[in-house]
């Protein structure tokens, strides 16, 4: 179904600038189909112009996009046919209902007006829109309005649906009926194109990420080689004294050949553990930089060893600070 | 879970979460309908904006209070002056007055454009395989309803204060489908300044820019004889003169053959390049 090699969207040095302003400054990508790809940015990043490009809204200065195979500016029309997307602000018309709406769009998609009307019925009582149907759009909740605008974009299922970051501003209950959705669409062949600028977003939906910063790619992988490029584990340590923090670090630092970050809590370093020159898994080496710390004669109060999150992968991929998750 | 009647709180509607078994059967039909037509796409659009007079009334307001302020006022200010009396004037007036409100209201599309642009249901109609000019052409059928109830209104308001058309019923109707051709053609100016321009605001002010000197200048109030010969130059080669004089002479009974020709001249030329650099604006926006 999805053809073309399995291959969703393919990009190539893709680039969309405003004025001195490269958006999307020379973008390589490939997702493959079915499956829920994540970009993840900070504000700003370039996320939603990729996301414009691919959905035919923008044109491309340079390079090339293509979706399943075709291209999206000279076979935009039948880029178009197979594409859904929802943006960042609710792309329904807020003056009319969510019945309104979805009648509209179904009739714009081809359905004849009773199909359109089943249709409608069928998917805002699957998305639990059913009591807000003769409702104006304006009156919905935050998470009505993403229901309906995914509902919106599934009228004709789609072979590939753009996700413009789908949980902003919604509170946890909503988001996880996003994510829920999300999965279901997925499971049944839809490739999901996700923006987002959560790092548990990505984490819980996406297969592979591609994290961008200032229109380029900066890595690019599954998650597991994403957190793994930055290194095995973390080993968060803290002090009963802040005056051994220096000294602690420097011991750090021999025994796990690796950077040291002071935290803001004056007591409290992190350091990677990567396995540079040394066969020792993470464990090993965090044991061992915990002995090297004692027999230095320093308190330790606190220890505790984790998998590297995606924040600490993506405070290490871009140099400014990202976003709260 | 629907707890709460649901119908006044969001609470209540938002209590009903989605069910991912439904969807998943939903989402199983991957069987895609023919895409519509041309006209089809571009009425569903109108049906759009039939829906948003429904839901949003007070837009018809500039359609129906605004006309009749317009024909009373020019009425009873100028008439006793320019024709010595209201009745007499009024046979004049009258059908310049209409082609005036129509042709000023048409200046609200570019409004409505540009305030839809600024929301996200723009995009999602841009990436729709549709036809492409369906969604602009729906917003133009939606307002030539409007244009349609404004003539209804002023001419109401004009038969009683005395307008009585020589022309009877077929002229009245053959000179409100020529102003409705007219403005449907005209307000394509209207849809590239909405994509073009960056705020509501700007739509407005330069709207009026183009509006008033277009439509004052015109001979709508009176014969322009006694206009400077610079100022006549302009005006007996406005469309608007052109317009005003074939719909006057077709409601007054007559059949003005080089004004009708030289107002649907103008509609033609207002589709083909005002209708090219709106689509232009359109897939480049």
């Amino acid at each position: 179904m999805a053809g073309t090699n399995g291959v969703a969207v393919e990009t190539e040095g893709l680039v969309k600038a405003f004025g001195a302003n490269r958006a999307v400054d020379g973008v390589d990508l490939r997702v493959p189909a079915g499956t829920v790809y994540g970009l993840l940015g900070p504000n700003g990043a370039g996320k939603t112009t990729a996301v414009k490009l691919l959905a035919t809204l923008l044109r491309p200065d340079a390079g090339h996009a293509r979706v399943f195979g075709h291209d999206v500016v000279a076979e935009a029309d039948t880029v178009r046919g197979r594409v859904s997307l929802t943006g960042q602000y609710a792309s329904v018309d807020e003056d009319l209902t969510g019945t309104e709406n979805l009648v509209l769009l179904a009739r714009l998609l081809g359905h004849g007006r009773p199909a359109a009307r089943d249709r409608s019925a069928q998917l805002l009582d699957a998305f639990g829109l059913t009591d807000a149907a003769d409702r104006q759009v304006k009156n919905y909740s935050g998470g009505m309005r993403r229901r309906i605008d995914i509902a919106a974009s599934i009228l004709n299922t789609p072979d590939l649906l753009f996700l413009d970051e789908p949980t902003t501003g919604l509170d946890p209950r909503s988001r996880n009926q996003v994510w829920d959705i999300v999965r279901a669409v997925v499971d049944q062949g839809t490739t999901v194109l996700l923006t987002t600028q959560y790092l548990d977003e990505a984490d819980q939906l996406a297969s592979r990420i591609a994290v961008i910063d200032r229109g380029k790619v900066i890595a690019e992988g599954t998650k597991g080689e994403l957190k793994a490029s930055v290194g095995s584990g973390s080993v968060h340590v803290r002090l009963r004294d802040a005056e051994q923090r220096a000294e602690a670090g420097r011991v750090l630092t021999t025994a796990l050949n690796a950077a040291v970050q002071l935290d803001p809590d004056p007591v409290a370093l992190t350091a990677t553990v990567n396995g540079h020159g040394t066969d020792l898994g993470a464990a090993e080496q965090a044991a061992r930089a915990l002995a090297e710390l004692a027999r230095a004669g320093i308190t330790v109060d606190n220890f505790a060893l984790g998998q590297p999150s995606l924040d600490e992968v993506f405070l290490a991929l871009t140099d400014r600070k990202g976003p709260a998750a | 879970m629907s707890t709460g009647t649901s119908t006044e709180t969001d609470r209540g509607a938002d209590f009903a979460a989605p069910r991912a078994d439904e969807l998943a059967a939903l989402l199983l039909a991957k069987d895609r309908p023919a895409r519509p037509g041309a006209l089809s796409a571009s009425l569903t659009f109108g049906w759009r904006a039939m829906l948003k007079i429904k839901h949003v009334p007070e837009q018809l307001f500039d359609v129906t209070a605004f006309p009749i302020m317009m024909v009373l006022m020019y009425t009873y200010l100028f008439g006793g002056a320019l024709a010595g009396s209201v009745s007499a004037y009024i046979q004049f007036l009258l059908p310049g007055i209409l082609v005036m409100s129509v042709v000023m209201i048409t200046m609200y599309t570019g409004v409505s454009v540009n305030t839809d642009i600024e929301k996200g249901v723009f995009d999602r109609f841009r990436t729709l395989p549709i036809w492409r000019p369906a969604p602009m052409v729906g917003y133009l059928l939606g307002d030539v309803v409007r244009y349609l109830i404004a003539s209804a209104v002023m001419l109401s308001v004009g038969l009683l204060i005395g307008y009585r058309p020589g022309g009877g019923v077929v002229g009245v109707l053959l000179g409100v489908a020529l102003l409705l051709v007219f403005s449907f053609a005209f307000s394509w100016i209207w849809t590239m300044f909405g994509l073009l321009l960056r705020s509501e605001k700007s739509v407005m002010g330069v709207s009026m820019m183009v509006i008033f000197p277009l439509t004052f200048l015109s001979n709508v109030f009176v014969d322009p004889r006694t206009m400077p010969g610079w100022l006549q130059a302009f005006v007996n080669n406005s469309p608007v003169t052109h317009l005003a004089t074939a719909v006057r002479e077709l409601m007054a009974g007559e059949w003005p053959a080089a004004d009708i020709a030289w107002s649907l001249g103008w509609s033609v030329l207002f589709v083909v390049v005002f209708g090219a650099v709106t689509m232009r604006l359109y897939n480049r926006k």
